[in-house]
């Protein structure tokens, strides 16, 4: 797959996608993507950065978080049971799905169930997770996407390449484009209020004609059996709201103990993901109310390796995200490469450490190095994360991994990580290497002192960057030759 | 006040200069400055590319070289950085009960250059000259892994002569992330274009930090690009006086 392929037709399976190095190529080399993806990013982060600061708590707010969500990961079987005992007293029918193939299996069971050949979608991480619209897709049903990024995506056959704001690669010209395109308006202008009222309009049909909608959750409140949505566009509470028939999918670790709870959780993630005080739309129900709002409710609630993580001492905080999104906004490798890169749903930090794990590490190990672990997720993360810790130690794995094949012995990295190890064993070991170092480099060093040009993995370096040659004197003989004169002069 | 010096080995190999600075500084304020011939590395590379057995045999000789010093005093807040926060974990799982006391003991005493000065030594005027327009890169570590907040500013504030330029972004990271530049030498090159432009336009003569591996990888560039500008350790700054001026920098 030639880089330009790559660009048109980002893949986000992280079994088929080429490794991270390889895959920001052409988004590296593409002007346009670039500029929407930092202008989004620098928007989003400039309201965060505001609403955070007003926040004289916000520290305290993080920690009540954090705490929330490692309370609930600690008792997750037991909030999981009561969820399900109170959404099931409530008239919701709650199903397990162990992998994302059980997952879609159980929705389209309802789906023939309900006869149903169309559904509304409300955006959902979950079901990009299980792949889910291609196979229904396949299985004969039309699946329509009513939030606006997604509409465009959907519309525009392009991928999503951030969790909150999925089309946030795409300008306005391009949308403007797309809905004229697909939607029949070939005199459509690019102003903001016409787009959306083009995209109202496509959907308002929708959401009045197709009784059978899916969805995803943002928190499942055990104590009352709830499920809460939040969103900005009124499109969700459509979704929840007309059809029928509700289907929720949800990963396990959604769950939060009280209802309560939600009053730090929607603090910390609006403000996080958005850069608002409150979201628009927050959506809150509880099984089935007679007479009012869909009468079959079904909640899907989805493993996919989440119980695997859960067992794993450091990598468990991964699943105390409510995926706000605020790592990759704040992300300076996000900032370049945008979402695509990462070939999976899950872009950015959290998708670095998220995706590998989901693949049980089969796949996406060059995530964990797609970070300079400068720590700007962590400092931003409203549940605390430390992303950073998680990436390395999931490298740790990849090299694990590596070591136990022996098939990357020879490769330069892993080479020189054994040798300089052996060389740091002994302090005459590397004061040699330093000593054949600086007369290796040599050859390399042109007559103003600096380095323009290595061979191996040095050419990766000075492919943008000079290296000043090796001074002439260590520290080490420096001082040890200043001792020296001490000694002589004060004899 | 008694200190040993752990100059880190790749400022050992590339940038003895700032070793050597750190010792003109520190004695001339006073403190009787030790250097372990012993010292290699403190692991901080093998541990953030995933060599975590490796990365604990140099904890570990780390820990063992300096559990008896008064102080240690470190010219890079990375491998500072590595110390706090990566060496729990590594003595956790592969060390022993002893090293994790020996470590828990230590771990006070150890400080990186700007902390020694501030919140040691409590200096902020060190007596330095440096008669030129400077911008101060925050690293990463600097940031959000020590803190250091207002540190590095309230030294430089004291310099004479020394007129500061504010950076903008200043706490995003200028790609150099180790073993990143060159696993994803493109990404981190993105970044490192993106950092250089804020630097450059804030019309300084010097970039300064408190980690000569960021300076390593921004001063590349500059070099590269004939940006015209040179990039200095913060010690270097601070050892120079209108008598001793700073060595002569890349």
């Amino acid at each position: 797959m030639t880089p330009a392929d790559l660009a048109a037709h980002p893949i986000l399976d992280p079994t088929l996608a080429p490794p991270f190095p390889q895959a920001a190529l052409p988004v590296l080399r593409n002007p346009q993507l670039r500029k929407n993806v930092a202008h989004a990013i620098d928007v989003i982060q400039a309201k965060r950065a505001k609403l955070v600061q007003e926040k004289a708590d916000w520290q305290e707010l993080r920690a009540a978080a954090s705490a929330i969500r490692n309370h609930a990961l600690d008792n997750l079987a037991y909030y999981l049971e009561l969820f399900e005992t109170r959404c099931t007293a409530a008239g919701g029918i709650v199903h397990w799905a162990a992998d994302a193939a059980e997952a879609r299996e159980i929705v389209l069971t309802i789906l023939r169930e309900e006869n149903a050949t169309e559904v509304i979608k409300i955006k959902t991480m979950t079901s990009a997770e299980i792949q889910l619209n291609p196979f229904l897709e396949a299985a004969g049903v039309n699946v329509f996407e009513t939030d606006l990024a997604e509409i465009i995506l959907q519309l525009g056959e392009g991928e999503p390449s951030h969790i909150v704001v999925p089309a946030l690669h795409v300008n306005r010209g391009q949308v403007c484009e797309i809905f004229a395109r697909r939607l029949g308006l070939p005199d459509l202008s690019d102003d903001p209020q016409a787009l959306t009222t083009a995209a109202r309009n496509y959907l308002r049909k929708k959401f009045l004609y197709i009784p059978t909608a899916i969805g995803g959750a943002n928190f499942l409140v055990a104590e009352t059996g709830s499920v809460a949505v939040v969103e900005s566009e009124g499109n969700g509470r459509m979704c929840l709201t007309l059809p029928r028939t509700l289907i929720t999918l949800a990963g396990i670790e959604k769950v939060i103990p009280r209802f309560q709870d939600l009053e730090v959780m929607l603090q910390v993630l609006a403000r996080s993901a958005t850069g608002e005080r409150m979201n628009p739309y927050t959506s809150l129900w509880t099984g089935v109310t007679p007479g009012d709002g869909p009468q079959q409710f079904h909640v899907i609630l989805l493993d996919n390796q989440r119980s695997a993580i859960l067992g794993r001492a450091k990598e468990r905080q991964t699943l105390k995200c409510i995926r706000c999104a605020a790592c990759m906004n704040a992300c300076p490798v996000y900032r370049q490469t945008g979402g695509h890169a990462y070939g999976s749903v899950y872009p950015g930090p959290i998708g670095a450490i998220l995706t590998p794990q989901l693949m049980q590490m089969h796949h996406a190990q060059s995530l964990p190095y797609a970070s300079s672990l400068c720590g700007a997720c962590y400092e931003v993360c409203p549940v605390k994360i430390d992303i950073p810790e998680v990436l390395i130690d999931l490298r740790a794995q990849v090299v694990d991994q590596e070591r136990k094949r022996g098939a990357r012995f020879f490769d330069p990295m892993f080479l020189g990580m054994k040798i300089s190890n052996f060389l740091f064993a002994e302090a005459w070991r590397f004061r040699l290497a330093q000593l054949l170092g600086r007369f290796g480099l040599r050859w390399f060093t042109s007559k103003d002192g600096w380095i323009h040009s290595l061979p191996s993995l040095g050419a990766k370096w000075t492919q943008t960057r000079d290296l000043r040659g090796l001074p002439p004197q260590t520290f080490r003989d420096w001082w040890a030759t200043r001792a020296t004169d001490a000694g002589k002069e004060e004899k | 006040m008694r200190a040993s010096l752990f100059i880190t080995c790749y400022n050992d190999t590339l940038f003895p200069e700032t070793g050597r600075a750190v010792v003109r500084l520190l004695e001339r304020l006073g403190v009787e400055l030790g250097f372990h011939p012993k010292q290699t590395c403190c692991g901080q590379m093998h541990a953030n590319t995933g060599f975590r057995g490796e990365a604990f045999s140099q904890a570990k000789r780390f820990i063992r070289l300096y559990q008896d010093v008064e102080n240690v005093v470190i010219p890079s807040s990375s491998c500072v950085a590595m110390i706090r926060d990566q060496y729990p974990g590594l003595i956790d799982e592969l060390g022993s009960q002893a090293l994790s006391k020996d470590f828990a003991a230590l771990l006070p005493r150890v400080f990186e250059l700007s902390e020694f000065l501030i919140d040691r030594l409590a200096v902020e005027d060190v007596g330095a000259y440096f008669p030129h327009r400077v911008t101060y890169h925050a690293s990463c570590h600097g940031v959000r892994a020590l803190h250091l907040g207002d540190r590095p500013y309230r030294l430089l504030s004291k310099v004479r002569g020394l007129q500061q330029a504010p950076l903008a972004n200043v706490d995003r990271c200028c790609g150099f992330g180790g073993t990143f530049s060159i696993k994803n030498a493109e990404v981190s090159s993105a970044m490192l274009a993106v950092k250089l432009q804020d630097i450059v336009s804030t019309g300084a003569e010097f970039c300064t930090a408190l980690d000569n591996s960021c300076l390593m990888h921004l001063g590349g560039a500059m070099h590269r690009q004939y940006a015209g500008m040179k990039t200095i350790h913060l010690a270097q700054i601070l050892a120079a006086t209108q008598e001793s001026p700073a060595e002569a920098t890349s």
